[in-house]
C-alpha cells in the first residue's frame, strides 16, 4: 500500500516521467520500422544481403546496453542531449526483431502465390503492396511486438545518462535503497510492456491474413 | 533469325526461334524450334526435367532464354512491354496461386482492377466468368480455403481469363485434383476452349489428358523437343518416345486388366 500512496502523492511526477519513456520507446520504434521493414523486405528480394545485414543487427543486439549509451555519450551532436543519444540506442536494439521478422514474413509468402502475381502481371511494387505485405503483416508486427516490449525495459537504463524515462525512479530508488521509488518506476513500465503488448496482439490479429 | 514484323493470319501466335537456356552448367533447354498456330491448344508433354515448364515461363517471360527468342505475334517478347506482355496472357498453374487474404471475387479482379476498370464493370466481369467456369455466384465472397480444389482451380481459370486475353499458358493446372474431379475439369475445359476459342499451351506429364486436350502434342526429353503430333497420329507414332509413352499408358490398363483376372 506504501507504494501506491508513493505513486498518488508523486503522481505528476510519475506521469512526467511515463511520458517521457513513452516518448523515448514510440519513436525509437517508429524510426526502427522506418528502417528495419525496408531493410527486411530488401533482403528477403536480395537473399545475398540477408546474412550481413541479420549479422549486423545481431552484434548490435549483443551489445551491452550500458555499454552501447557509454560508447555513443562522445559523440558530437548527440551527446549534446542525451534523449536524442538514448533514442539512437533504443532504435538500434529493436532493428533485430523487426529486419527478421520483415524478413521471415516475406520469404515465407507461398512462391506459387507470388509466381501467379507475376505472371499476372502484377509490377514488382503492385506484387509488395498487394500480396506480399499483406500475407506477411501480422508476423512483422510480431516482431514489432517483441521490440516494443524490449524497448519499454531497455528504456529505463537510459535514466542512467540523464535521458529520463521511468528509470529515473529506479535508479534513485537503488540509491536511497527504497522499494517504493523503485516500484515507482517498475510498476508503470511493467503495466506499458502488457499494454503494448496486448495492443500490437490485438493489431496482429485483426490485420493478420487468414 | 528476327521476328517477322508483318502480322497476317497465318503468323503463328507463338513461334520459338533457336532458343536455349541454360542455368549453370545446366542444359535446360537446347535449340527449341516451335510454333503454336491460332485458336489451337499445343499441349507440351513431357517428364519433370524435360523443360516443358521452362518453356511456358518463356513465353510470359518469367524466364529469359540463354539464346534464340520467342515472337508473339510476331514481335520478339523481349522488345514488349513485360507488363503489358503479361495482362495478355492468361496464366493457370499447379498450385493455383490464389492470393489467400482476397475473397474469390477480389481474386479474379486483380488485373481489372489494375487495368482500371470501373467497379460496375468488374463486378459483371466476375459474375459473367463465375458462370463460365461453373461456380456459383455466391462463391465470389468466399475465400480461397474455404474452397474445395476443385473450385480453386476453377477460380484458377476465371481469374487468367479476366480481361480476355488471346494466349492462355497452364501448367499442370488439374496435376493436383483427383482423378473424378480433373476428368470433370478437363471436359469442361475442351467444352470451354470450343467456345473461347483462344490459343492455348498447356504442360503436363499425363498423356490421356494430353491425348483429350491437345491439337497437337509436343513430346519434350532432356531439354529437346522430341517431335510434334496430332493425337491420333500420336497413338500411332513410330517415334520412339512417343510409342514408349503409349505403351506405358497401356501396360497400366492391361496389368489392371491382368490383376482382375487372376
Amino acid at each position: 500500500m506504501n507504494v501506491v500512496r508513493f505513486i498518488w502523492q508523486n503522481h505528476i511526477q510519475v506521469l512526467d516521467l511515463t511520458l517521457e519513456h513513452l516518448w523515448l520507446v514510440g519513436v525509437s520504434t517508429a524510426f526502427a520500422m522506418l528502417i528495419g521493414i525496408p531493410l527486411g523486405i530488401l533482403i528477403a528480394h536480395r537473399p545475398r544481403l540477408n546474412k550481413p545485414v541479420l549479422a549486423s543487427a545481431n552484434i548490435i543486439q549483443t551489445i551491452p546496453s550500458l555499454a552501447l549509451f557509454g560508447f555513443l555519450l562522445p559523440v558530437p551532436w548527440l551527446g549534446e542531449r542525451s534523449d536524442r543519444l538514448a533514442i539512437l540506442a533504443l532504435t538500434l536494439y529493436a532493428l533485430l526483431p523487426i529486419i527478421r521478422n520483415t524478413y521471415t514474413g516475406i520469404s515465407g509468402v507461398d512462391a506459387s502465390v507470388v509466381e501467379a502475381g507475376r505472371g499476372m502481371g502484377l509490377t514488382e511494387s503492385q506484387l509488395l503492396l498487394q500480396v506480399e505485405l499483406p500475407l506477411a503483416v501480422s508476423v512483422i508486427l510480431s516482431g514489432v511486438r517483441i521490440a516494443v516490449v524490449i524497448s519499454v525495459g531497455l528504456a529505463t537504463i537510459a535514466a542512467a545518462i540523464g535521458a529520463g524515462g521511468l528509470g529515473e525512479f529506479i535508479f534513485r530508488g537503488l540509491a536511497m535503497v527504497d522499494d517504493r521509488v523503485i516500484l515507482a518506476g517498475a510498476i508503470p513500465a511493467a503495466i506499458m510492456a502488457l499494454a503494448a503488448d496486448f495492443g500490437v496482439g490485438w493489431l496482429e490479429r485483426r490485420l493478420g491474413a487468414r | 533469325m528476327l521476328c517477322d514484323m508483318s502480322v497476317e493470319l497465318s503468323t503463328p501466335v507463338i513461334e520459338f526461334r533457336d532458343v536455349s537456356y541454360r542455368v549453370g552448367s545446366t542444359q535446360v533447354l537446347l535449340g527449341l524450334n516451335l510454333q503454336v498456330a491460332r485458336n489451337e491448344t499445343l499441349v507440351l508433354l513431357g517428364r519433370s526435367g524435360s523443360g516443358k515448364t521452362t518453356t511456358l515461363k518463356l513465353i510470359n517471360r518469367l524466364v529469359s532464354p540463354t539464346s534464340g527468342e520467342i515472337c508473339i505475334n510476331g514481335m520478339s517478347n523481349e522488345k514488349l512491354d513485360v507488363i503489358r506482355l503479361r495482362r495478355g496472357i492468361g496464366y493457370v498453374i499447379q498450385d493455383v496461386g490464389l492470393f489467400p487474404h482476397f475473397t474469390v471475387e477480389r481474386n479474379i479482379a486483380v488485373v481489372p482492377k489494375i487495368e482500371g476498370w470501373p467497379d460496375d464493370r468488374v463486378r459483371g466481369r466476375v459474375q459473367e466468368l463465375l458462370q463460365l467456369v461453373g461456380l456459383a455466384p455466391e462463391l465470389a465472397s468466399r475465400y480461397p480455403h474455404q474452397l474445395s480444389g476443385g473450385q480453386r482451380q476453377r477460380v484458377g481459370v476465371a481469374r487468367a481469363l479476366a480481361v480476355d486475353p488471346g494466349i492462355l499458358l497452364m501448367d499442370e493446372p488439374f496435376g493436383a485434383l483427383d482423378p473424378l474431379t480433373r476428368d470433370e475439369l478437363q471436359r469442361e475445359f475442351f467444352l470451354l476452349q470450343q467456345r473461347l476459342h483462344k490459343t492455348v499451351v498447356f504442360v503436363t506429364h499425363d498423356l490421356r489428358e494430353a491425348l483429350r486436350l491437345g491439337s497437337r502434342i509436343a513430346l519434350m526429353e532432356a531439354g529437346k523437343l522430341q517431335t510434334v503430333l496430332t493425337p491420333h497420329e500420336f497413338v500411332k507414332s513410330s517415334d520412339p518416345w512417343a510409342s514408349a509413352y503409349v505403351k506405358a499408358f497401356g501396360d497400366g490398363l492391361e496389368s489392371a486388366a491382368n490383376r482382375g483376372a487372376s
